[in-house]
C-alpha cells in the first residue's frame, strides 16, 4: 500500500498543478492597480468580490496588459521606471523588465515580442524587447505622451501627447512619425473600432471624445457629453472600453464621476450613469453583463449591471486606484 | 545593456517629429515678446536671508520656456515657427523702444511683462493704441485688474483677490471665523490686508484686529516685534500675517499665544504653484521646469509665465492662426480650454481679462487645499468664486 500511496502522490501534485495553471486562464478575476499604495487588488467576482489577493507591485503601477495567452500580466510602474511582469497563476511578481522614465500607458507589439511604452517623463516612446530587455528603439512625441495603441494588423501605433494636444501616428516598422492629429485639449486614451476605421481619442480638458477617420488621418466626429446636474468643466473623459462587437463604447467622465454609454453607429450617448470620485480606468466582464469602474478619488471599483445600467455596489480597494483589467 | 540602448535611441530621437501636416497651409511665425526691468526692485533681496535661500522668488522666465518648448513642438506639426525675444531693461522709456522695435520687424504682437503694477500700468498706456498684448505674469494687485485695467493686458497671474478669496474658503469651510491680523509696514502688505478684509465680508468672517509689525530689535518697539504679546490679550481663531518681506512671517508659528494655526504670507499660504502639488499632471510639469532651471522649483509666476505662453499657442493652434486680432479674440472666447494642470481648465474674464484658475492652499511641503473649494457654487463657473465677480468690477475697458 505504501508504494502504491507513494505514486499517487506525486500524480495528484501533477494534477493540482496541472488544474492551477488551467484556472490561471479565464478565471475572470479582476485587476485593480493603486498608483499610491503600489499594489494590485486581485478580486473574485464569483466570491462576492472578494479581494483574494494583493500583489505587492513597484512604485505606481498604472496600465496593464495580459500576454495573449494570459499567463503573464504586465504593468507600468510609473516611478521605479519597470514593467513588472507578474505570473498569474502564482499572482507573484516574476520578472522586471526596465523602461525609460515614467512608463504609464503601453500596448503589445502583435506578435507579443515588444512592448510599447509612453513614458510621461521622457517625451518619448520606447520599443522594448521582451525577451532581451532591451529598448530597441525610442519614438520622440511630444510632451506627456499616454494612451497608445497597436493596429490589429500590427503596422500602425497611435500616441497621444497629453501637453501639446495631438495623437501621433507612427509607422510601427521604420519607427518614424508619418502624422500628426491635433485633436481635443489634453488627449488621454485611445480606443480603435474593430471595423479598423476609426480611432477614438479622449480628451479630457475639452471634455470630448474625438472620433478619427484613420484612413484620412482626420477628425470625423466630436462626441460631446454632459451628464445630469453637472458642468461642461467637470466633464474630463480618460478611460474607455467596448463591446467586443464594437457596438457599445463606455466612456469614463473622470470628475463628473459617471461613465457615459456610447452607441457608435449612431456616436449616441444612450445613457450616464453615476459611478464613484474621478472615474478613469473601465473594464468590461468576461460576459459583458458587467462593466467595473476604477474611482481614483474615492477608492473603489465600481460594479455596473450592464443591462439595467445602474451601479450595483462599490468595492473598497487601495489608494487612487488607476487601471481595471480583466482576465477573459 | 539598456544604457547602450538608450544611446542607440538618442541618434532616432533626433529624426524627431516630422514636419507640418502635408495638408495643412503654412501660417507663418509666432513671435512672443518677454520684458523685464533690471533693477525691479521685488527681486533685489528676495527669498534669501543671510544666504540662505527660503522660496523660490526667482524671475519667472525659465516658465516661459517650458511652454516654449511645447509650443515649438505643436508649431512643427503646424506649421508655424514659434520664437521668443527677451528685453532686459534699465528703464521704461528703454522698453518701450525695444518693443516698438520687435513690433516694426518682427511683427511681435503678444508679450509677456514680469513688472511691477506701476511700470506695467505705464507701459500699457504707452501701447494703447498699437496692436499689442501684454500678459501680466507677476503682479497680483487688484488695481491691475479694477480701475486701472486696460483693454491691452491679459493677467495670468491670480489676483490679491483670488489668493485671499481662496484662503477665506477655505478658512470659512473649516468655521476659524475670528482672525487676527499681523501686518507689515510695506504697501504690499497693506494691499494683503484691504484684499482680505474684502474677502472677510464677502465670505462672513471677522478680523478682530489689526496689528502693525516692525522688523527690529529695538526693545522700546516690543509691542511691535514680540510675536507672543502681538498675539496676546485677544481671542482669535486663526493668525494672518501680512509679510512681504519673507523675514517676520516665518517665525510667527509655533510662538503665537494661543495655538492657533498662521496663514498669509506664511503657515498656510495662497499661491498660484507649488512645487509640492502633484495631481492633474503637475509632477510632470514641475520636472520639465526643473530640466531647464535648476535647481529651482518653480514658482507662481513662473506658472503664470507658463501659462501665458501656452494660451497663445492654443489661440494660434485653434485658430490655425497667427493674427493679431483672431488669436486675441480666441484668447478672450469661451472656447479656450486651457490647461492649469490644477484640474479645472482656464479661461480669461471677459470683464477684467483674469485668467480662471484655481488657486493652491500651500503649507510648506503639501499642497492642503486646491480652491475654489467644493461647498462654493457659482450660477456659471465655480472658478468665478474667486476673485472680483463682473457685478462687482471697477473695470471699464
Amino acid at each position: 500500500m505504501k508504494t502504491r500511496r507513494r505514486i499517487i502522490l506525486p500524480a495528484l501534485v501533477l494534477a493540482l498543478v496541472l488544474s492551477a495553471q488551467a484556472r490561471a486562464k479565464d478565471t475572470g478575476y479582476v485587476f485593480v492597480s493603486h498608483e499610491k499604495t503600489n499594489n494590485i487588488a486581485v478580486i473574485d467576482p464569483k466570491q462576492d468580490y472578494k479581494i483574494i489577493k494583493w500583489i505587492p507591485t513597484s512604485h505606481r503601477p498604472r496600465d496593464m496588459k495580459f500576454r495573449d495567452d494570459h499567463r503573464l500580466l504586465y504593468v507600468a510602474c510609473g516611478d521605479d521606471d519597470v514593467i513588472d511582469v507578474i505570473d498569474v497563476a502564482t499572482l507573484k511578481v516574476a520578472d522586471h523588465i526596465p523602461t525609460g522614465p515614467s512608463p504609464e500607458m503601453f500596448d503589445l507589439s502583435r506578435d507579443g515580442r515588444a512592448l510599447y511604452v509612453s513614458n510621461e517623463e521622457g517625451s518619448s516612446v520606447q520599443e522594448i524587447s521582451i525577451a532581451d530587455k532591451i529598448i530597441v528603439r525610442e519614438i520622440a512625441t511630444g510632451a506627456e505622451p499616454e494612451g497608445i495603441a497597436m493596429s490589429r494588423d500590427g503596422k500602425t501605433l497611435y500616441v497621444t501627447s497629453e501637453v501639446t494636444d495631438m495623437v501621433h501616428v507612427v509607422d510601427a516598422e521604420a519607427g518614424v512619425v508619418t502624422d500628426n492629429i491635433v485633436v481635443g485639449t489634453r488627449p488621454r486614451r485611445l480606443l480603435l473600432l474593430p471595423d479598423g476605421k476609426q480611432l477614438w481619442v479622449s480628451n479630457e480638458l475639452s471634455g470630448q471624445v474625438s472620433v478619427i477617420d484613420r484612413a484620412a488621418n482626420r477628425i470625423s466626429t466630436t462626441l460631446d457629453f454632459l451628464p445630469p446636474g453637472f458642468r461642461q468643466v467637470d466633464v474630463t473623459p480618460v478611460g474607455m472600453t467596448m463591446t467586443r462587437d464594437g457596438k457599445s463604447a463606455i466612456v469614463a467622465l473622470g470628475r463628473a464621476n459617471h461613465v457615459a454609454f456610447v452607441d457608435t453607429a449612431t456616436r449616441k450617448v444612450e445613457d450616464y450613469v453615476l459611478v464613484g470620485s474621478r472615474a478613469w480606468g473601465v473594464a468590461l466582464s468576461p460576459d459583458e453583463k458587467t462593466l467595473y469602474v476604477a474611482n481614483g478619488l474615492s477608492d473603489d471599483l465600481s460594479i455596473v449591471d450592464m443591462e439595467s445600467h445602474k451601479a450595483i455596489r462599490a468595492v473598497p480597494v487601495g489608494r487612487v486606484p488607476h487601471s481595471v483589467l480583466v482576465d477573459d | 545593456m539598456i544604457k547602450g540602448a538608450r544611446g542607440l535611441a538618442a541618434a532616432a530621437l533626433a529624426v524627431g517629429i516630422i514636419a507640418a501636416h502635408p495638408e495643412l497651409p503654412d501660417a507663418g511665425a509666432m513671435k512672443l515678446g518677454y520684458v523685464e526691468l533690471a533693477d525691479d526692485p521685488r527681486y533685489a533681496n528676495r527669498g534669501e536671508h543671510s544666504g540662505i535661500v527660503f522660496t523660490d522668488l526667482g524671475r519667472p522666465y525659465q516658465g516661459s520656456q517650458v511652454a516654449l518648448e511645447d509650443a515649438r513642438a505643436i508649431g512643427r506639426v503646424i506649421g508655424v515657427e514659434v520664437s521668443m525675444e527677451k528685453s532686459t531693461s534699465k528703464s521704461l522709456d528703454e522698453l518701450a523702444q525695444r518693443i516698438s522695435d520687435w513690433e516694426a520687424s518682427d511683427s511681435i504682437r503678444f508679450i509677456l511683462a514680469d513688472l511691477p503694477a506701476a511700470a506695467l500700468k505705464d507701459l500699457a498706456r504707452r501701447l494703447v493704441d498699437r496692436p499689442i498684448t501684454l500678459f501680466n505674469i507677476s503682479a497680483p494687485d487688484d488695481s491691475l485688474r479694477g480701475a486701472d485695467c486696460a483693454n491691452n493686458v491679459l493677467h495670468t497671474y491670480p489676483s490679491e483677490a483670488m489668493l485671499s478669496d481662496a484662503l477665506m474658503q477655505y478658512l470659512v469651510a473649516k468655521g476659524w471665523l475670528q482672525i487676527l491680523v499681523l501686518q507689515g509696514p510695506a504697501p504690499e502688505d497693506a494691499a494683503m490686508v484691504a484684499a482680505l478684509q474684502r474677502s472677510a465680508k464677502k465670505f462672513r468672517a471677522n478680523i478682530v484686529e489689526t496689528r502693525p509689525f516692525l522688523l527690529t530689535n529695538d526693545p522700546r518697539n516690543r509691542e511691535q516685534t514680540n510675536i507672543v504679546l502681538m498675539t496676546g490679550g485677544v481671542r482669535y481663531d486663526v493668525v494672518y500675517v501680512a509679510d512681504s518681506s519673507g523675514e517676520f512671517g516665518r517665525y510667527v508659528s509655533y510662538e503665537t499665544s494661543l495655538p492657533r494655526p498662521v496663514v498669509g504670507s506664511a503657515g498656510l499660504v495662497p499661491t498660484a504653484w507649488s512645487w509640492s502639488w502633484d495631481r492633474d499632471a503637475a509632477v510632470q510639469l514641475q520636472h520639465r521646469y526643473e530640466k531647464v532651471s535648476p535647481p529651482r522649483r518653480m514658482n507662481g509666476a513662473d506658472w503664470a509665465a507658463w501659462e501665458a505662453v501656452k494660451a497663445v499657442t492654443q489661440a494660434v493652434m485653434r485658430t490655425r492662426s497667427t493674427d493679431f486680432d483672431a488669436v486675441k479674440a480666441f484668447l478672450l472666447s469661451d472656447k479656450l480650454t486651457l490647461d492649469t494642470v490644477k484640474g479645472n481648465p482656464g479661461s480669461f474674464r471677459a470683464w477684467d481679462h483674469q485668467l480662471r484658475a484655481p488657486v493652491l492652499l500651500s503649507a510648506a511641503d503639501a499642497v492642503i487645499e486646491r480652491a475654489p473649494l467644493p461647498q462654493y457654487l457659482h450660477q456659471t463657473n465655480v472658478l468665478d468664486t474667486l476673485g472680483v465677480d463682473a457685478p462687482e468690477t471697477a473695470c471699464r475697458f
